[in-house]
């Protein structure tokens, strides 16, 4: 039974990472073939960083995901305050359902929700190229805001409700009870969300691919694009470039939370 | 006091908005565009057209059960068998797992192309030890392990959530009251694990059904599931109209069956930790 | 209603059983802390002869708080109903009652967490029904502490002193003075820079003690602030808060559910239930005296029979006429007689004013406890005798030991054992439902 579920864990794990190793290896490959690995190279990465799309692209993901991530950590935590505060049960389960719809929804519905809300008012506006940046950004915040709602709430719930009573009974006004205690209550699941919602925009393809114009392509985008045409091996780089730096990401956060509950808990 | 909770309240109000113009508006505008010919002229075409798309529809829902189906049967004894790993060894798997989850998708399709594909690594990794070279990308298996490959995490987190926070003492109770380790299991754990399974089918389910990029890689050009329709419709602004109908219709089914499944677990656990 | 039980008749003292209040309080104070012990029962006396007199207390006399018939409604449920109370200078108050009496709710209005539907709240002479918390000159201890956890303890216990800086022109220097003197009052000196959480209860508890005193406030407002440490921590604390409130001066208002932890600390003694005051009065006049049958079985464990004053200083129940100390009743008005388990002396069945037979004795350690029926009313009776269950006994009670009661709408709910069991009994051991106020108070606020 325990050696059954323990090659059971394995095997699984086994084909689950199989792929993806072999795409990291083969990024490394000098020869085209997917099948056969000739010799170790940095061919396809030096190829890749020849071309100055890649960095336009680089920078143009990064600069979503961090403005996407800090409008949707404000929006979100003030969102979470909120609906904390509010009393009427209905109301309440109102917002949350409707926050929640992005996360319900596929992303493909949600993909050309929005595009179709672009494009109506683009018309109205008798804009052409309406997709652009800023409608990328508009759904990237959407899409992002049911993540730090959802992690920022299970702080205030945690939190020990008498703290800002505690904090005004001693002296301070309700907005400085606010910063000065209840702000470091929730401030671990302020940077998880904001940390999450980053990611997530990183990562997303399908709903920017329906939100993005032709003057803003993301990595995401460029990879779908890339394995649109016939497949060279520089897209493998860029597939274990940004499996690294994902990797990265995850252990920092890892890291960074585990540091916040071992100060939580000293 | 009052003045205080009013501020607090006040601090909802730009996500509220936010959801209005974004969230709800949107999804009118689908229901709009459904409704409406190219002029903007109310017509119910659009979902008259939908007939032509049936044999999609169908598949996709089979491919998607399939698949979710297969999620289950791999994830729950997956998910199982980590809860039970010692606590050290548990957090070590829980990571792995959640690495895939992280990893865009495009990248895991991708790869798993990479060794699929005739003149892959699999192919030529059988063909060095003598077996000969056959066809995996472009049938239906394919896409439907692409499928499973890509949110097999999905359903194993919220399962292993749930028997996680179980208590051990439970099925220690059914042991002591005379059940086997089956009958406890099917007893006891299995009821009580609902919430998970229904989470996780519903997060393994509503992506297959949608997906298209795992039909266009996996499937080779041959398979066209439900996503792929919709895809193709928004290429071109003269079919968005015939697109949002088949969204439509598309996001009723996926709402009505995630309320009925739902409906089956009381416990609503509005937990953010299931993804991180 | 509260008023008659403040006027104390000048005989009462006479009569108390000694036995009763050490017995409460030798626990607390005897062996630690005798000197103050003493120094409290003095002032128990002086601070009698000081309400007596001033029965229409006015605003000057040492009134702090005056709390004017407040009312107060949660989802439309009445949680205080028409509450006036006086709470003066130097004064240990107790707001004590079961769970969901409305004794939090009464804290919370004071404090400013809360705002009364009717009525005023006066501090000082001032109505403060709306002023903020932050602006009340008092501080409180919360039932959980809720220190801040991103402080340390020099920090959690500055945080007030740091807020009121510029106003009062404090310097980092008078503040950590302040600060160090006030941890050396709790006993925490040398814990300055420890963290909060990783502190024990009774240690939380003292920061959290010191964080509200820093401030000297005119009046400490503490919730249950024991409820969470165990029983011998508890049975310390009391005996430090009693020494803390002695030497500092404070008016301390003090809720509990545990009528022990109430006795043996109060000045005054608050009796709550269902949202009204039941009874005001010292510690000794609430045990003694009770108002009515919810206090005597609050409060101890008494026997509450049905009775009929036949005339002064003569009551006649179960089945007996007895000789009392009580008077000013009308003729065989029924009230009811209440009877303390200790008070009763087993004796042979030819010298019994009244025969009963024992249905069940448990041996209590200092005392048995047995329950004798007597025409189907069941007695709690404690005596030192063991005597074998189904025994027939007599029964002798002291004219002193018989305290006679108006009926009230709690006649006949309380003090008979003819049910009792430990379990039972929750009404005189609400611990065991303790959360239920606590979901009740933040019922409100986290739907």
């Amino acid at each position: 039974m325990k050696t059954l579920s323990k090659v059971f864990i394995a095997l699984v794990f086994v084909i689950m990472y199989a792929p993806l190793a072999v795409l990291i290896l083969f990024s490394f490959n000098s020869s085209k073939s997917t099948g056969v690995f000739s010799e170790f190279s940095f061919r396809w990465y030096a190829e890749l960083f020849s071309s100055p799309e890649t960095f336009l692209a680089l920078r143009n993901t990064l600069i979503l995901a961090a403005s996407s991530a800090a409008i949707a950590t404000v929006i979100g935590t003030g969102a979470a305050i909120g609906i904390n505060a509010m009393k009427n049960k209905y109301v309440k389960g109102a917002i949350s359902s409707v926050t929640n719809i992005p996360m319900m929804n596929p992303d493909i519905v949600t993909g050309i929700s929005m595009m179709l809300l672009f494009v109506f008012i683009g018309g109205l506006l008798s804009v052409t190229e309406v997709l652009s940046f800023w409608t990328m950004l508009i759904a990237h915040v959407t899409f992002n805001l049911p993540y730090v709602i959802l992690s920022v709430m299970p702080k205030f719930r945690q939190m020990d409700k008498h703290l800002p009573e505690a904090a005004m009974d001693l002296g301070c006004t309700p907005l400085q009870a606010f910063f000065k205690v209840e702000l470091h209550s929730i401030l671990p699941g302020i940077i998880t969300g904001a940390v999450m919602a980053f990611t997530l925009s990183l990562d997303d393809f399908v709903i920017s691919y329906f939100t993005a114009g032709s003057s803003f392509q993301t990595l995401p985008l460029m990879i779908y694009s890339m394995t649109k045409k016939e497949v060279t091996p520089d897209m493998y780089a860029l597939s274990t470039i940004i499996i690294v730096t994902i990797l990265a990401l995850l252990i920092l956060s890892n890291v960074l939370g585990a540091k916040g509950d071992k100060k939580a808990t000293r | 006091m009052k003045q205080r909770s009013f501020m607090a309240r006040i601090c909802a109000s730009p996500h509220i908005v936010w959801a209005i113009i974004f969230i709800v508006a949107p999804l009118l505008f689908v229901a709009y565009y459904a409704f409406t010919d190219q002029n903007g002229r109310f017509t119910f075409s659009n979902i008259a057209e939908l007939s032509a798309h049936w044999e999609t529809f169908l598949l996709s829902v089979c491919f998607s059960l399939i698949a979710t189906a297969i999620c289950l049967l791999i994830g729950y004894p997956l998910a199982y068998a980590i809860s039970k790993a010692p606590a050290k060894r548990r957090s070590m798997l829980i990571t792995l797992l959640m690495i895939p989850m992280w990893m865009n998708l495009l990248i895991r399709t991708y790869s798993l192309m990479a060794i699929l594909d005739d003149g892959g690594f699999l192919n030529s990794l059988l063909g060095s030890i003598g077996i000969p070279e056959f066809h995996i990308v472009g049938t239906s298996g394919a896409v439907i392990f692409g499928m499973v490959y890509d949110f097999l995490p999905y359903m194993v987190m919220p399962i292993h959530s749930v028997l996680t926070k179980m208590d051990d003492r439970l099925s220690e109770a059914a042991f002591d009251l005379g059940c086997n380790r089956l009958e406890a299991l099917l007893k006891v754990t299995l009821p009580m694990s609902l919430p998970g399974i229904i989470s996780g089918v519903t997060m393994v389910f509503v992506p297959s059904i949608s997906t298209f990029y795992i039909s266009q890689k996996l499937g080779g050009g041959t398979i066209f599931l439900i996503g792929d329709t919709i895809e193709m419709q928004f290429q071109n602004p003269a079919t968005y109209n015939v697109g949002a109908a088949i969204s439509l219709v598309m996001m009723i089914l996926i709402l009505i069956s995630v309320a009925v499944m739902n409906h089956f677990s009381e416990d609503s656990d509005d937990d953010g930790g299931i993804i991180l | 209603m509260e008023r008659r039980s403040i006027t104390v008749n000048s005989d009462f003292y006479c009569k108390i059983p000694l036995k009763v209040f050490f017995s409460f309080s030798k626990n607390v104070f005897v062996e630690k802390t005798s000197p103050s012990f003493i120094f409290m029962f003095d002032k128990e006396f002086g601070m009698n002869k000081n309400k007596s007199t001033d029965a229409a207390s006015a605003h000057g006399d040492g009134t702090v708080i005056r709390i004017k018939s407040i009312s107060k409604e949660f989802n439309g449920e009445q949680v205080l109903s028409e509450i006036s109370l006086d709470i003066h200078d130097n004064e240990f108050v107790t707001l004590l009652g079961p769970s969901g009496c409305g004794k939090t709710t009464m804290l919370r209005i004071i404090a400013g967490f809360e705002t009364p539907d009717k009525g005023d709240v006066y501090f000082g002479g001032q109505r403060i029904n709306d002023l903020p918390p932050y602006k009340r000159e008092l501080n409180t201890v919360f039932q959980k502490y809720a220190l801040f956890p991103h402080l340390n303890v020099y920090e959690n216990v500055a945080f007030g002193l740091r807020l009121r800086k510029k106003q009062d022109k404090l310097t980092e220097r008078e503040i950590a003075d302040r600060v160090k003197e006030t941890l050396s009052l709790v006993n925490l000196s040398g814990f300055e820079r420890r963290n909060v959480e990783r502190l024990s209860g009774g240690q939380q508890q003292r920061v959290a003690i010191a964080r509200a005193l820093v401030n000297h406030p005119k009046v400490l407002l503490l919730d249950e602030p024991l409820s969470a440490l165990d029983l011998k921590l508890r049975k310390d604390m009391q005996a430090e808060l009693k020494n803390i409130q002695l030497k500092t001066g404070i008016t301390f208002i003090f809720v509990t559910h545990d009528q022990e932890e109430a006795l043996s600390m109060s000045d005054t003694v608050v009796v709550m239930a269902e949202g009204r005051i039941q009874q005001v009065g010292t510690p000794t006049d609430i045990y003694n005296e009770p108002i009515n049958a919810f206090v005597a079985d609050f409060i101890g464990e008494s026997n509450i029979i049905d009775g009929v004053m036949l005339e002064d200083f003569s009551v006649r129940f179960a089945g007996h006429t007895f000789v009392c100390v009580d008077k000013g009743f009308k003729k065989n008005q029924r009230v009811d007689v209440v009877v303390r388990p200790e008070d009763v002396d087993v004796v042979a069945v030819d010298k019994g004013m009244v025969v009963g037979t024992v249905t069940s004795v448990v041996f209590k350690g200092v005392h048995y406890e047995m329950i004798v029926d007597i025409d189907n009313f069941k007695w709690m009776i404690q005596t030192t005798d063991y005597v074998s269950p189904g025994a027939t006994v007599g029964l002798y009670i002291e004219p002193d030991a018989i305290h006679i009661m108006e009926r009230s709408e709690y006649s006949g709910r309380f003090g008979d054992y003819s049910s009792f069991s430990d379990e039972l009994d929750r009404l005189s051991n609400p611990d065991e439902e303790d959360g239920d106020e606590d979901g009740k108070d933040s019922s409100d606020d986290n739907q």
